[in-house]
């Protein structure tokens, strides 16, 4: 495939996405100088980005250039490596998420997180989805029920699923999982969600109605979505971060801008060479 | 034509080289041999069950359903009763799991999901290390250190504070239930803490990590997402451990106190089928006695697959509802 072929391609699904590039945007996450070491060894170097409000962002890159371990630092999730380290900061609404009196248990709540493979309990359905609300003490039948159905609603399930809440959610198939899993995440009313690579493990049909979801989502929620599929970053996001290993193997953010201007005339050549194919 | 090629078409030559390969594959011979050492376990547990029912026919005929709830054990009036043995070895077994159950699930949280990666590997031998202990050790040490001077403190407490509960009804004896279900508690706690760990280890990272994503507390996750995941593996250990628990015979026999007793304290001393055995097949001088202690084996072996079986169930009705994998 040509390079003109192929920017003609993603400029064609850009088309469809006419928001994307919406003047007002306020700034929900901001990174700062962000550094993450698993022991000796620096994943992420010297990241500066930030992450705007109700938008949805990509963050892609090559296979094991720190786009995960940079967005598992947005919700902390990074601290459960041992001997990982972070230096830098991440701030929610201007306030950081790594000061010292900062309970790592709230900045979850408010940022969620969809994982790579569908993660449902053990449980019904029901459950999967009131499991985080009940962690935050809401225990009346009535209100668990509301949760329920506004999240499954939200993400796009309930019909397939109204009629089996009290099944487990494992009889459920791959892609309803993952939209279980998200309802899930949605349930506890998160400001930010994070996906990491929410769709790798589904089919065309499932990966579709997830990014479906993701442009319903936009309007209340701040979405940052990592993802190999370069096509889908040009189709789902507004924003779009491209990473890529430095010489030492850590990864560096090359460029961030609003999804157009990375795939149609990004200015670093970095980026040009992977969004055509030269690379990665 | 390449070496593999000409090596395929030489192997395919003719029907008998097929067979003669197969047999030096060793496909048949190695499926007789394992269908051979399955059948072994059938047949050495009904081989068993056959034997003890056929040499106990005196006592059967003699006290038939009867002996199972015959208070009485004489020989010299030559009357046998099974139930303080009954009750006793339940009411051990079953202590010693309630005591042990909670103990070693915290043992098996903290090894798995707490303790500092330097801890693990030494902690872990050191309770595996307690299942090492032979038993006639465990009832030495109990005797003669533990129960006077830790048992026999706590029994006195028990006494005097709930004495009013017919459980901790005095008098308080040094050997008794208690001592016997403390020692037992210890001896059986490495089989309930190693296996649960091993439950907890293998449980999916996504599962620990879909928790702590949505606020969970690591208390949280332990209490309502692993346990609930391993529950049935959790239930196969405590099973373990109440299969040791019944058949433990030498430590709890020089704990237990060997006493004909029916009362609910557990601070009397009591007997259990497994010590009654040991303490007298050798002074079993008449066909009757003896038969009637083979009866006893039997009720204990019946006892135990029932347990078990029981358990299984449990374990299957939790497994179906929980631990299909999920699909992708």
């Amino acid at each position: 495939m040509s390079t003109n072929q192929s920017l003609r391609i993603f400029t064609r699904a850009l088309a469809s996405n006419e928001t994307a590039d919406a003047p007002t945007t306020t700034v929900k996450m901001r990174v700062t100088n962000l550094n993450f070491y698993y022991g000796a060894f620096r994943a992420v170097a010297d990241v500066s980005l930030d992450v705007p409000d109700r938008r949805i962002t990509a963050i892609i890159g090559s296979s094991g250039c720190g786009k995960s371990t940079l967005l598992r630092t947005l919700n902390r999730m990074g601290d459960l490596v041992p001997n990982a380290r972070v230096e830098g900061d991440v701030l929610l609404d201007d306030e950081s998420i790594y000061a010292p009196n900062v309970d790592v248990v709230d900045v979850r709540r408010r940022v969620g997180m969809v994982f790579q493979r569908p993660n449902p309990f053990p449980k019904s359905i029901y459950d999967n989805v009131t499991f985080g609300p009940r962690l935050l003490g809401v225990n009346h039948r009535a209100d668990l029920d509301a949760i329920v159905e506004k999240s499954l609603r939200a993400a796009a399930l309930w019909d397939e699923v109204k009629e089996k809440l009290h099944e487990s959610g494992f009889a459920l198939s791959g892609g309803q999982q993952q939209r279980l899993c998200i309802a899930r995440a949605l349930a506890v009313e998160p400001e930010v969600v994070l996906m990491d690579e929410p769709a790798s493990a589904l089919d065309p049909i499932a990966t579709y109605k997830i990014e479906e979801l993701m442009h319903q989502l936009r309007d209340e929620y701040t979405i940052v979505i990592v993802t190999h599929n370069m096509q889908q970053a040009a189709r789902a996001s507004d924003f779009t971060a491209f990473m890529n290993m430095n010489a030492q193997r850590a990864g560096t953010l090359v460029e961030f801008g609003p999804t157009k201007e990375i795939f149609t005339n990004p200015h670093q050549k970095e980026t040009e060479d992977y969004i055509t194919g030269r690379f990665g | 034509m390449s070496v593999i090629v000409q090596a395929k078409k030489n192997a395919g030559v003719s029907r008998w080289k097929t067979l003669t390969r197969r047999l030096e594959h060793g496909d048949t011979i190695f499926r007789a041999l394992t269908i051979l050492a399955a059948l072994i376990v059938v047949v050495t547990v009904g081989a068993i069950g056959l034997q003890l029912w056929n040499t106990s026919a005196l006592s059967r005929d003699k006290f038939g359903w009867g002996f199972l709830i015959g208070q009485d054990w004489n020989p010299v009036a030559q009357n046998f009763g099974a139930l303080p043995f009954i009750y006793g070895t339940l009411q051990s077994a079953l202590l010693a799991l309630v005591l042990a159950v909670p103990v070693g699930l915290g043992i098996a949280i903290f090894l798995s999901e707490l303790a500092p990666d330097w801890l693990r590997q030494p902690l872990g031998f050191l309770v595996e290390l307690l299942a090492a202990v032979p038993s006639v050790v465990y009832g030495l040490w109990g005797l003669f250190v533990f129960v006077p001077i830790f048992v026999k403190p706590i029994a006195d407490a028990l006494n005097q504070g709930l004495g009013f509960i017919p459980l901790f009804q005095g008098p308080v004896f040094g050997p008794s239930r208690f001592a016997a279900s403390l020692v037992l508690a210890i001896m059986v706690l490495p089989t309930i803490s190693a296996v649960s760990r091993d439950v907890f280890l293998a449980i999916p990272r996504a599962q620990r990590e879909a928790a702590l994503a949505l606020g969970a507390t690591r208390w949280e996750m332990i209490s309502q997402v692993l346990v609930p995941y391993g529950l049935s593996g959790i239930l196969g250990a405590v099973i373990l451990g109440l299969g040791r628990a019944l058949g433990e015979t030498i430590a709890v026999t020089m704990l237990i106190g060997n006493n004909l007793d029916l009362t609910a304290s557990i601070l009397h001393p009591g007997y259990t089928m497994a010590s009654l055995i040991v303490n007298e097949f050798t002074e079993a001088t008449y066909p009757l006695y003896l038969q009637a202690l083979i009866e006893i084996a039997l009720v204990l072996f019946a006892i135990t697959l029932l347990l078990n079986l029981i358990a299984r169930l449990l374990i299957w009705r939790v497994a179906r509802r929980t631990t299909t994998e999920a699909r992708v």
